[in-house]
């Protein structure tokens, strides 16, 4: 594991009473694509400001190569943005807008011709250094704010979902664009999304916001397979979640019946959270499964149908499946130990 | 908007812009003879003359000085009304807008009773013990006079594109390594130049050609251009001089906004014209 870059400990932000963090604890890693991700009012994007520097946490400090920067400004951070609108300089033309930092720096006129050119054929871009910035398209700006960063060298990318504004053809070009850049740099990037398949297609890491808390730190497939709270699970793809008790270890009830599950160290009839992803529930004949329904709606969605099963408890149940079976049907839903994700309650209000 | 609805504005603009525009034009180029007019450019060839050239510099000379007096005070008057530290911003701005509402004679009157021998600013003065401040009639009062009545002409129009500044555009300069100093000389003047060169317009035009102000406050010992023209339009009565400076006047002031839009650049819509 290569060294920690970007450190934050116990960090907090309060605008007036409300808490937009509430004493965070993250780190960093060199060459790291990590994602901060959440809905909005998480907290991901003041984050993002706090190591920026544009906004001083209330509590707690940050650390940069090991070195507290909490009350350092931001022009003396080695860490570049790019702007959730941009932000560009509409008073220079493209070429200007990414020799800005190069030019504060009081580089060479060569130097800074030759690290733009090299940064526009980078965003390919080429030809475009006389351009005004403003007659430039979504997708050509957001490369004009990546470059004008990049082009700085900064040790870390902080990048404020920088593809919201664009459609949805673009955004899966930029993501791989993104992607490789990081990869062919070796900048560390910190990227703040709501997106969870876009969270989960690029980062290294994904760390999982709610209410100014980190819900969850992990990698894509863990943050998937091992959501650590309802919350999570519910945030990342999409999710039945259903009231269960914990009987004993490796047995749990919900929808009145008992399950075989692979969890285990919760106490004797706790009350949990079962999670059960869509894609894991397999439709079998209602007579041979302990939890039936009826169909009650379909989908078709291209790769797989969507299904909502209504079972005889009242509850709906969200099924992905390649096979389709007609509204009105009573059938049953299958499904494996391994496919029940027990959850702790989140004591939250 | 249909053509014929833009028929009584047509009328008004050919009665009381074009109109009035060919007579000065029309008495600017002719000089009266026994029979009628004959054209001429004998006003343009006196207004050539040294004491006339002499107003004109000390018009302009004073107008610059009150518009870079302008500039000065008030760029950063906008600047701390745009800031978001600054939360009163209504209340300032009504406190620059609310003289606009007064007559401007009265408001030039009033500097003449605050400046007086005996007047308000001299009692409180002789008061505290201090020295007189005898500037009324003088090229600073003047000045004065000028500052005090077209500040807010300055300052509105750069409030106006300062406010209007993405506070992003601000945080990224500082984001490239700009601190605050480069980040104004940078970023938040060039990208207000549209506000100063509407500020510089609306205060130099009217400094110019003011006539009210040298009159009050100069006492009439400072004959601007403006007082120049009303001379020779009320009491010499000589209109063809008086419309040959006119002419002169409009000619300097198309060119000066052909210089200052210049400058402008192509972001004329963010100013106010």
């Amino acid at each position: 594991m290569s060294e920690i870059i970007v450190e934050l400990k116990s960090v907090s932000k309060f605008y007036d009473e409300t808490a937009a963090l509430d004493g965070i604890d993250l780190y960093i890693r060199k060459n790291e694509f990590v994602t901060l991700l959440g809905p909005s009012g998480c907290g991901k994007t003041t984050t993002l400001r706090l190591i920026g520097g544009f906004e001083q946490p209330s509590g707690g400090t940050i650390l940069f190569e090991g070195k507290d920067i909490t009350s350092i400004p931001p022009y003396k951070r080695r860490v570049n943005t790019v702007f959730q609108r941009y932000a560009l300089f509409s008073h220079l033309d493209v070429f200007e807008n990414i020799a800005f930092g190069l030019r504060i720096k009081k580089l060479s006129e060569k130097a800074i011709q030759n690290k733009v050119t090299k940064m526009l054929e980078q965003v390919n871009l080429e030809g475009f250094e006389k351009r005004d910035v403003n007659s430039l398209s979504g997708g050509q700006q957001q490369r004009v704010a990546i470059a004008r960063a990049l082009v700085n060298e900064p040790e870390v990318l902080l990048l404020d979902e920088p593809l919201a504004a664009l459609d949805l053809k673009l955004r899966r070009e930029m993501q791989h664009e993104l992607k490789s850049m990081q990869k062919q740099l070796g900048i560390t990037f910190v990227f703040v999304t709501h997106d969870q398949e876009e969270a989960l297609s690029m980062s290294d890491t994904v760390v999982v916001m709610q209410d100014g808390k980190i819900q969850q730190i992990g990698t894509p497939v863990d943050i998937y397979n091992e959501p650590t709270n309802a919350f999570v699970a519910d945030f990342i793809g999409e999710s039945n979640i259903v009231d269960g008790i914990m009987r004993k270890d490796f047995l749990v009830d919900f929808s009145g019946s008992s399950f075989e599950c692979v969890d285990s160290g919760l106490a004797q009839d706790e009350e949990v959270d079962v999670v059960i992803r869509p894609e894991d529930l397999v439709l079998i004949p209602a007579e041979k499964a302990r939890l039936s329904g009826t169909v009650s709606s379909v989908n078709f969605l291209g790769v797989h149908y969507e299904m909502l099963v209504e079972s005889d408890d009242g509850m709906s149940w969200l099924v992905h499946s390649t096979l389709m079976e007609p509204v009105g049907t009573r059938v049953g839903l299958g499904l494996e130990p391994l496919d029940i994700h027990i959850m702790k309650k989140v004591s939250s209000p | 908007m249909k053509r014929s609805s833009l028929f009584p504005y047509m009328i008004w603009m050919i009665l009381f812009i074009v109109v009035p525009m060919f007579l000065v034009l029309y008495y600017a180029f002719t000089i009266p003879t026994e029979t009628g007019a004959t054209w001429s450019l004998e006003n343009f060839g006196r207004f050539f003359e040294p004491i006339y050239l002499k107003v004109l510099g000390r018009s302009l000379r004073l107008a610059v000085i009150s518009t870079v007096i302008c500039l000065i005070m008030g760029y950063p008057a906008a600047m701390v009304m745009a800031g978001n530290a600054f939360t009163r911003k209504n209340v300032i701005l009504l406190l620059f807008v609310v003289p606009m509402w007064m007559n401007f004679l009265l408001r030039t009157y009033a500097w003449l009773t605050l400046l007086e021998r005996s007047g308000v600013i001299n009692v409180l003065l002789a008061n505290l013990n201090l020295p007189r401040l005898n500037i009324l009639y003088t090229e600073a009062a003047v000045v004065l006079g000028m500052v005090y009545n077209f500040l807010p002409f300055m300052v509105l129009p750069i409030y106006s594109v300062l406010s209007k500044i993405d506070k992003g555009v601000v945080e990224a300069a500082g984001d490239l390594g700009a601190n605050s100093y480069r980040v104004f000389t940078r970023v938040i003047f060039p990208l207000s130049v549209p506000g100063v060169v509407s500020g510089v317009t609306m205060v130099f035009m009217p400094a110019l050609t003011t006539f009210v102000i040298s009159r009050l406050l100069g006492g009439g010992q400072f004959t601007l251009i403006g007082n120049l023209i009303e001379q020779q339009f009320l009491v010499v009565g000589d209109w063809g001089f008086g419309s040959a400076i006119s002419v002169v006047m409009i000619v300097l002031i198309l060119l000066s906004m052909a210089v200052m839009s210049f400058f402008e650049g192509e972001e004329k819509d963010v100013a106010l014209w």
